[in-house]
């Protein structure tokens, strides 16, 4: 592959994923992509990127972006983030969605599954609490691939010990040989869509709470900005964000302030001192900004 | 540093979670079948065990089940570490106070994340 073939890649990517490529990842590019030339009967990566280049071949230019995504996700994953779930934004939700008792949760990056269905767990460990509730949950990722398997809900042995306690295993799937596939129950409680975070999505409506894990990183700024405003706006006041441990709204949106004390969790600017005064009582902490 | 007992008929699985029990900071000490393992938890219960099911003398559960009646043998964190990878097999382990589960074939990853669910790290 010639400089420019790579660069054409890059522009290609950042524009319809987002995905930013520095340019020592040539080794990457080629373990992802030779198998999708070959797939697609071409022998090399030049090939591939001229057939690109000559355009018209929707299937090719998707199987690319797909391939270039980084789809690795497990149960439970950081542990953290499921903690805030069932101690600070699933009780503040029972109290405030008290009348209408519906309370919508948005997994925007939700990759094969593991992230929506840990939420769908920690709502059937509460089952006690949320009786009468109605809690949607939507799954959405740009990669279909992914998606067919979240929907179908089967993991292998490998993924379901990295990150779910052994009693969730034989409480929550059902063994078929080596594979384990999730309760149907807990796979009726999730939505799932095909969406680019890059394009409009609005039309999504209104989530209480979304999390929008490990998906950041692969962006530049600019986009990330894009991303955490446009999120914002399908928030009510009182919503809550959660962010991969690497990512933070900090230095790049106010619209999102975090949560003292509680990595990873963003509400909007104005609520966020009202969730974190009364317990916390330090919202003098909120002078950094 | 916590001491963790690997009990196995295999010596290369010895091996394998020696390596990487010890990068993660335990002591280990190795016992070849249930027998001595229990001999070894009279002589000082570690802090974890990771144990195979199937071996010779005696299996991996029926140390399990006369490790808790021992004196202080509630202590132990257990986690099973076998071929066995039925659901069965699993509620066996567990109703006799195994405390995680890990399915062969294993590596670093299974096994830290593992650890880190009973709190052993
Ligand atoms: C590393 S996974 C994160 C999975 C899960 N949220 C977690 O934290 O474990 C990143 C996912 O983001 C998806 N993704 C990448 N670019 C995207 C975009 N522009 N729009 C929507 N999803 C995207 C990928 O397909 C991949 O499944």
């Amino acid at each position: 592959m010639t400089p420019t073939e790579y660069d054409f890649l890059k522009r290609f990517l950042k524009e319809r994923s987002g995905l930013m490529l520095s340019d020592d990842k040539q080794y990457l590019v080629e373990s992802r992509l030779v198998p999708v030339a070959r797939k697609n009967g071409i022998d090399t990566l030049s090939g591939l990127v001229q057939a690109m280049q000559r355009g018209g071949n929707a299937v090719l230019s998707n199987a690319v972006v797909e391939a270039m995504t980084t789809n690795e996700s497990f149960f439970f994953r950081d542990k953290t983030p499921f903690e805030h779930f069932n101690n600070i934004m699933l009780p503040a939700m029972l109290e405030k969605r008290a009348s209408s008792r519906s309370v919508k949760i948005w997994c925007a990056a939700a990759s094969t599954g593991q992230e929506p269905y840990s939420i769908g767990i920690c709502l059937k460990e509460a089952a006690h609490k949320v009786a009468g509730w109605r809690f949607r949950i939507l799954g959405t990722d740009l990669s279909s691939e992914v998606l067919e398997k979240a929907k179908a809900g089967i993991y292998s042995q490998f993924e379901v010990q990295r990150g779910l306690p052994i009693q969730m295993l034989l409480k929550y799937f059902a063994q078929q040989g080596d594979l384990w596939q999730i309760n149907p129950d807990l796979r009726a409680m999730i939505e799932w869509r095909k969406l680019n975070l890059l394009e409009n999505f609005s039309h999504l409506g209104e989530f209480d709470i979304v999390f929008c894990r490990n998906v950041l990183i692969y962006f530049d700024q600019q986009t990330k900005i894009d991303i955490l405003q446009r999120i914002a706006k399908m928030m009510p006041e009182d919503g809550f964000l959660v962010l991969g441990a690497a990512e933070t709204v900090v230095g790049l949106t106010d619209a999102f302030q975090p949560v003292p004390g509680q990595r990873g969790l963003y509400q909007l600017k104005q609520a966020a001192s009202a969730t974190a005064a009364p317990r916390l009582a330090m919202a003098s902490s909120f002078g950094l900004k | 540093m916590k001491q963790c007992l690997v009990v196995d008929d295999s010596s290369v699985i010895r091996k394998v979670a020696r390596r990487i029990l010890e990068d993660l900071q335990f002591q280990i000490t190795e016992a070849e079948d249930g027998q001595q393992a229990l001999d070894a938890c009279r002589k000082a219960m570690p802090d974890a065990i990771l144990l195979d099911w199937n071996m010779p003398v005696m299996d991996g559960l029926e140390f399990l089940t006369s490790l808790r009646r021992e004196p202080g043998g509630e202590k132990p964190i257990v986690v099973f570490c076998t071929t066995e990878n039925d659901v069965a097999h699993i509620a066996r382990a567990i109703r006799a106070g195994a405390n995680e589960y890990i399915m062969k074939p294993f590596d670093r990853e299974i096994v830290e994340a593992k650890f880190q669910e009973v709190g052993l790290i």
